[in-house]
């Protein structure tokens, strides 16, 4: 008995390590250069994950490509009650700029900060600030707005369908936007909205959305990082609009195009900021002259047409002539809300709970 | 509700039900050895990653699932190991193997994530089936493996409860003592069970990467094995009762977002915490009564010296 025990130990073993190694093999080309400047990066998810934390470790390339000595160190798939270690060990480390790119990376981004006013901690999605920390996001709704000029164009049941992800303002206001869109082109075209309350978890979305092409909608739109939404469209045979990077290769036969994140330039010229010690802990909200967002190339599915239409809003709204959320904006029950010729303010956006006229969905009071 | 809002709703469920009905028949079939395994949300992970790597290098899917269905055994292996012939924990052993597996395949499919799959599993209409109004639509406009599922539970419960096999495995779930003096190979069955149990976890896994949702994201299984734990116990553990409760359970899903998509808003959350509401509620009526189903020695290590 003991001898087979002691053979099933290893075994165990054996079976352990085969799996351990299975995985093995990545590259760790890793340089030591002292008088290189270090700046950190805090994922919460993988950084491939061809959404969110990918468009900023594209942000991360683009900066290394542009600021040679620049070393950048990445961690990824932090849960938010890792942050504050992960962050703490990467100003151990000699990172003397630090870059936290998910919501709820914000307060222990703020402990950090305190504790170490040498460092410039950069938190992006959030409100809060320090002497030596701030926040930055872009205006991902002016892209959004973009595509819903598309998918009011090209929907022919007039229902439009949204998979959104949790009610908060800024998911809102995505919806929001793209509804303004939308009804510019196609008074008649409605929004409709499903919550998934996932930022990814693919089988659900694409359920959620299956539920609103059986609801007749023809175009779909998404806030996930997930191609869920994308597959089920492409399956019956509609048009979708993809989110954070192109997603073209999911429905290759109905994408039209995506609102994309594009971090590279900020984060360049925050890190020059910081050398040249002209950085300041103002608040950040990119524009789309900025060049943050942007609306990925529409596909060949996009008439000329309509092209032009996007092409000339987007000239409007980056030379700042006019914003999304300009009057007359009214809500789901027909009330002005935004008289005609006035804007709303940075903070009333970043308030938003309410859905404008054309929206058919609820925000859920949780 | 209209009749077509009820056929969505039903197709869907199926769907839905699908992953889950895969991972607790292969639950049930372990647990029915005795051994529980609390696993199958690892398992069914290491299924999708390595059933998505494996289709999308050779560009077939029943190869692939056939990957997912291996490894997914593999892994049971290590539990199989650990509970039968060391005779850990088992309740320790599967929430190990749980955590392994969520990590482990996060490791994996790294390289993975955002990869389109060209040849995922299609729906199609059965045999012509299909077209039957209400019914083909719920049930023969699925994919493959839809189908083989529907084949699988009545295999499973003519298995445990008509042959001979059968008897042996839920003889040594019941009583391994009396199984063993009888002449049967209790460690040897119950590795058997063990593994079919990781096979069919892993199918419910790959099912998700390669079917419901062809993608490979890391966690994405996101509490399916823990429904599927629950569902033996609601199904007490006879796999013609998992069918239903694993429609229920994806009906329950899939309910959700149509009921929203109409208009009338449930608070999401409660819908999540159903199926546990459901299984505690099964739990507390059938243990009221006699017998909840449960083998005897479920859970129990069997060792020959201490009869």
């Amino acid at each position: 008995m003991s001898t087979l025990r002691k053979s099933a130990v290893w075994i165990a073993l054996l079976l352990v390590l085969t799996f351990g190694l299975m995985g093995c093999g990545s590259d760790n080309s890793e340089t030591k250069d002292a008088d290189k400047m270090k700046v950190g990066f805090v994922f919460v998810g993988p950084a491939g994950d061809h959404g969110w934390s990918y468009t900023h470790d594209q942000g991360r390339k683009y900066l290394e490509s542009k600021i040679p000595d620049v070393k950048a160190t990445v961690v990824e798939s932090v849960s938010d009650n890792d942050a504050e270690k992960v962050i703490t060990q990467l100003v151990e480390d000699g990172n003397k700029i630090i870059f936290t790119t998910s919501f709820g990376f914000m307060d222990p981004t703020i402990s950090v900060a305190e504790k170490y006013p040498d460092v410039t901690f950069m938190h992006c999605s959030g409100f809060k600030t320090a002497d030596n920390a701030s926040n930055y996001f872009g205006r991902i709704y002016q892209a959004r707005y973009l595509s819903g000029l598309i998918a009011g164009k090209m929907t022919e049941t007039n229902v439009i369908g949204y998979v959104a992800a949790f009610p908060i303002p800024e998911v809102v206001r995505g919806i929001n936007a793209f509804t303004l869109g939308v009804r510019e082109v196609n008074p008649n075209a409605v929004v409709k909205v499903v919550w998934t309350n996932t930022w990814l978890n693919p089988p659900q979305e694409k359920d959620a959305a299956k539920s609103l092409l059986e609801q007749d909608a023809d175009v779909i739109a998404q806030h996930q990082d997930s191609p869920g939404p994308l597959q089920a469209a492409e399956e019956k045979g509609v048009y979708s609009i993809g989110y954070n990077s192109d997603m073209s290769k999911f429905a290759p036969k109905g994408y039209l195009t995506s609102p994309v994140w594009n971090w590279g330039p900020y984060y360049v010229n925050v890190v020059n900021a910081v050398k040249e010690g002209t950085w300041t802990n103002e608040p950040y909200w990119g524009t789309m002259a900025d060049n943050v967002v942007d609306l990925a190339p529409m596909s060949s599915l996009v008439p000329e047409d309509v092209k032009k239409l996007v092409e000339d809003k987007k000239q409007k709204i980056s030379a700042g002539e006019w914003d999304v959320f300009t009057g007359p904006v009214k809500d789901q029950q027909g009330n002005i809300k935004v008289p005609a010729g006035q804007k709303m303010t940075d903070e009333e956006m970043l308030g938003f709970d309410w859905f404008v006229e054309g929206v058919d969905g609820t925000i859920p009071k949780n | 509700m209209s009749i077509s809002l009820i056929t969505a709703v039903l197709a869907a469920a199926i769907t839905a039900g699908t992953p889950i009905l895969y991972a607790s028949l292969g639950e049930l079939i372990t647990e029915r050895a005795g051994i529980l395994n609390l696993g199958v949300e690892g398992m069914m992970l290491v299924g999708a990653v390595t059933g998505f790597m494996v289709t999308v290098q050779t560009g077939n899917h029943w190869l692939g699932f056939c990957a997912g269905m291996f490894f997914g055994g593999l892994v049971a292996l290590i539990h199989a190991i650990l509970t039968v012939t060391l005779r850990a924990n088992q309740v320790v052993s599967g929430l190990a193997l749980t955590m392994f597996g969520t990590g482990f395949s996060g490791y994996l499919g790294q390289k993975m994530i955002g990869i389109p799959l060209e040849s995922p599993f299609r729906a199609f209409n059965l045999l012509g089936l299909g077209k039957i109004p209400f019914i083909g639509t719920v049930f023969f406009q699925q994919d493959a493996l839809v189908y083989l599922s529907y084949l699988l539970v009545p295999l499973c419960w003519y298995f445990l409860f008509r042959t001979n096999a059968g008897l042996n495995l839920r003889a040594v779930g019941e009583h391994p003592g009396a199984a063993d003096a009888a002449g049967l190979n209790v460690a040897l069955l119950r590795y058997l069970a063990v593994f079919v149990g990781g096979v069919l976890s892993g199918a419910g896994g790959a099912y998700l990467s390669l079917a419901y949702s062809p993608s490979w994201v890391q966690n994405m299984t996101a509490g399916r094995g823990w429904i599927a734990v629950a569902l033996v116990i609601f199904a007490m553990w006879n796999p013609l009762k998992a069918i239903v409760g694993a429609y229920l359970f994806g009906g329950i899903e899939a309910l959700g977002f149509r009921l929203q998509a109409v208009g009338i808003t449930i608070s999401p959350f409660f819908l999540k915490m159903l199926p546990y509401l459901f299984t505690i509620f099964v739990l507390v009526l059938v243990t009221s009564g006699r017998n909840a189903g449960a083998p005897a020695a479920l859970g129990l290590p069997y060792e020959r010296e201490e009869r």
